[in-house]
């Protein structure tokens, strides 16, 4: 996926465990990489018929038209004719290799790829674990602080001024002037993709996110405004 | 000008990731009393090293509301979930959410203030019954970043014209 990975297991004195995680990172971009001309999805892009899709691609597409069904449309994989599963892929696959470490036993750790992550238990001190949100018109800075437990965060938007995420419904005009969309949901695999969609939305993405059980919402507007969901506070460090 | 900003943007990003800040030890101001004697390793595939960070223990005078973990999964629990009537000022928002296998199945708009929701031009002004504020830099330490990346083709298309040109 061309990102930093990090993964932090508490109380672990060997190696193997990440290897296993990183191994499985590696294989995950093997295969949906749109970068990469050998990979999976390059090949599904150049006309792979789909009865000869992996397990992996079919549960993929699967839950990107799933994604989409219930999105209203706004999570698309369509990028112009070329499919990209970059929306949904990376927590998908956060999640999974979660589940390997809770599958071996472990209870306090995280997984964070790309700035998409996933916590289980407590971080060192025995407390939640603290989750800085990026400024989004300053990369060095932090803008709030939230304790998660047991709860995946994503955020979708931009650092820059006028790019946007592609969003399906707008073939008029640029189509947010919203900076960063930050979700708090149960496990990494919803926020991401529950993230991609609303920031698509624009500014109502939070109201989008605000109606669904369990799920919270920290919005940037390009004025500098933050707009939260009504359970975000819970959170708050 | 714009270019160069994406590019200079973009630069900064990977020197940030590149010198490893996000690896360090973390540094939370906590009591040494609150520490418990947890070794952290920490494990990047940038670097494939493998950094011990040992936190400095005191004693093991350990908190014990915190060893008594309940253990809440991260999976959504099965059963369909009918959301309240949200006041959106353009109208009246009501979801109801199925879950199953631990993960959302189905979302479906019982209220919307227009049936074709998804052609809809949303109006973009902010929800007046949700909570806004400026946004404030925090001086807070945190192990952990969340923000955005770029994934979009798009952007990296846009992005390779303008270092081309830089």
């Amino acid at each position: 996926m061309g990102m930093p990975i990090t993964v932090e297991i508490i109380q672990i004195n060997y190696q193997k465990p990440f290897d296993k995680v990183f191994s499985y990172f590696h294989e995950v971009d093997d295969r949906f990489s749109p970068y990469k001309s050998d990979s999976e999805l390059s090949k599904v892009n150049n006309g792979l018929n789909p009865s000869d899709w992996s397990k992996e691609m079919k549960e993929v597409m699967e839950l990107c038209a799933q994604t989409k069904r219930i999105t209203g449309g706004y999570f698309d994989i369509d990028m112009g004719g070329k499919i990209d599963t970059s929306g949904l892929v990376k927590g998908w696959a956060i999640n999974n290799a979660a589940d390997m470490l809770l599958d071996m036993g472990f209870k306090d750790f995280y997984i964070e790829a790309g700035g998409d992550i996933q916590v289980y238990g407590n971080n060192e001190d025995g407390l939640p674990w603290e989750i800085g949100i990026r400024n989004p018109f300053n990369i060095d800075e932090i803008v709030k602080v939230v304790k998660l437990t047991n709860k995946g965060i994503a955020t979708s938007g931009t650092y820059i001024r006028g790019q946007h995420i592609y969003n399906p419904h707008e073939n008029y005009s640029h189509p947010t002037n919203i900076m960063s969309l930050s979700v708090i949901a149960p496990n990494i695999f919803e926020a991401d993709r529950f993230a991609t969609a609303a920031f698509a939305m624009g500014k109502s993405g939070i109201a989008f996110i605000d109606a669904i059980p369990e799920m919270e919402a920290y919005l940037i507007d390009n004025k500098r405004i933050a707009t939260l969901s009504r359970g975000f506070t819970n959170y708050v460090a | 000008m714009k270019k160069i900003v994406i590019s200079f943007s973009v630069l900064a990003i990977y020197g940030i990731y590149s010198i490893g800040i996000r690896h360090q030890s973390p540094v939370i101001g906590k009591p040494a009393s609150l520490k418990n004697n947890n070794n952290t390793i920490a494990s990047n595939n940038t670097s494939n090293s493998l950094s011990t960070s040992s936190s400095s223990n005191s004693n093991s005078n350990s908190n014990s509301s915190s060893t008594s973990s309940v253990t809440t999964s991260s999976k959504y629990t099965d059963g369909t979930y009918v959301g309240p009537t949200e006041d959106a000022y353009y109208g009246n928002v009501q979801v109801s959410v199925t879950i199953s296998g631990g993960k959302i199945n189905d979302v479906k708009f019982l209220q919307y203030p227009n049936s074709h929701y998804t052609s809809v031009i949303i109006n973009q002004q902010a929800m007046p019954y949700l909570k806004q504020e400026a946004i404030q830099s925090q001086s807070s330490n945190v192990q952990l970043i969340s923000g955005a990346t770029f994934t979009s083709q798009a952007f990296v298309q846009s992005l390779q014209a303008a270092l081309n040109k830089a």
